[in-house]
């Protein structure tokens, strides 16, 4: 058993830190949100209802970024995430990609295979997809490791912006980054 | 909704181009085994010919088997699995695209070459045709319901030993019909009733390996 009574709510704009120890279950408590994990008792709403039985809603708001990259190494970055935008929202323009790698400070490596690239350039390009994401609902799990000082300002502004605009985020970190939010909530796992 | 279909197939062709190495390991292994068994046992053509059918429809069945855990397992472990899980699109439809890319790379050329490997045994024009055909037919069924194997056993220690104990069984159907259409025309019999049969093995998996693969794969991925 991992964690117990454990509740809370999310609202448009809200800012979750969810701290633990390694093996505590940030991640698996990600996966639940998710719904790749079914808990062992208790539920996960969404709009009132069930994920479990809303998937479809729910999963269109969703935006889950585990701690495994989700890159194929023989696709370009380019490739990479237009498949990423396909999966969720369907088809995507090739500007909006080139303004996400920008973003990132990755556009020289557009064409690029993923296989060439360094460990924290892999994760930016995974990061990449909150730039071309609509989704209300983002778990980021450890978003900010592997990536150096000028890569974390840029997340973190983007996630500020994220939760101007109306969205949600739940992230588990275990280094303190603070994110500038006017409702932050924090959840430690023990 | 069949535009996810169409990504997914690109993806995975594009994905199996760029590492041909990979999808010619199912091939080669055909390749070898078929022309093990002439070398192997008494070389007279009738003896052969009497051969064919089981050894070259066996050989294909145990390539399918070799290249069948490559259908999820990469994706496993990058990551990109659980991405495709979470999509707010039909998993079953993704996964039916994955398992046609995973024939047409690792059986469809095995198809393509079976007629030269016939050839091997002394088989007729007739008989080849038959031999094609009848592979052409049944295996897509051995790509589905392995693909079924393969979601199973993700992620598990000694997966391929248990695919192949999972997935021969259901194969027998298919290797009783597909090898029996070649005997058939050997004997100078019609063939029809096989091919029908083996057409009807397809439908039944078209319709239900896929929802089967995507309840494996939430399964699994628990």
């Amino acid at each position: 058993m991992l964690f117990t009574d454990l509740a809370f709510t999310l609202s448009p704009g809200d800012l979750l830190y969810v701290t633990g120890e390694n093996g505590a279950g940030k991640s698996s408590l990600l996966r639940i949100l998710a719904g790749l994990l079914t808990p062992e008792d208790g539920e996960v709403l969404w709009d009132g209802a069930d994920i479990r039985g809303h998937g479809v809603q729910y999963r269109q708001s969703l935006l889950f970024l585990s701690h495994l990259n989700g890159l194929k190494d023989d696709l370009s970055v380019a490739e990479n995430l237009s498949f990423a935008v396909r999966l969720t929202e369907g088809s995507v323009q090739p500007e909006r990609i080139a303004q996400a790698l920008n973003a990132v400070n990755l556009q020289p490596y557009l064409n690029e295979r993923v296989g060439g690239l360094s460990q924290g350039q892999r994760r930016r390009v995974t990061l990449a997809r909150l730039w071309l994401s609509r989704a209300r609902v983002w778990l980021l799990d450890e978003p900010f490791v592997a990536l150096d000082a000028a890569s974390v300002e840029i997340l973190k502004g983007r996630i500020l912006q994220h939760l101007q605009d109306g969205g949600m985020t739940v992230l588990t970190t275990h280094q303190e980054v603070a994110i500038p939010a006017e409702r932050v909530h924090r959840l430690k796992i023990a | 909704m069949m535009a996810i279909f169409f990504a997914v197939l690109q993806r995975d062709l594009r994905l199996a181009w760029r590492k041909p190495a990979e999808a010619a390991t199912g091939v080669m292994f055909f390749i070898i085994v078929a022309s093990l068994f002439p070398l192997a046992v008494n070389p007279d053509p009738v003896v052969l010919r009497g051969f064919a059918p089981g050894v070259l429809w066996v050989s294909v069945l145990l390539a399918c088997l070799l290249s069948l855990p490559r259908v999820f397992a990469l994706d496993y472990v990058d990551g990109a699995l659980e991405q495709i899980m979470i999509a707010p699109q039909p998993l079953s439809l993704i996964v039916l695209a994955k398992v046609a890319a995973h024939w047409l790379t690792a059986t469809l050329p095995i198809v393509l070459l079976s007629p030269l490997l016939g050839m091997l045994y002394g088989l007729d024009s007739h008989g080849l045709i038959v031999l094609a055909g009848s592979l052409l037919l049944g295996t897509p069924t051995l790509s589905l319901l392995g693909g079924i194997g393969a979601a199973l056993t993700l992620g598990a220690r000694g997966g391929g030993v248990l695919l192949s104990v999972l997935v021969l069984p259901l194969y027998i159907p298919v290797l009783i019909f597909g090898a029996g259409a070649v005997v058939a025309s050997q004997a100078g019999l019609g063939v029809q009733a096989h091919f029908s049969l083996l057409g009807a093995c397809f439908l039944l998996s078209f319709v239900l390996a896929p929802w089967a693969i995507a309840a494996a794969l939430k399964i699994v991925m628990e």
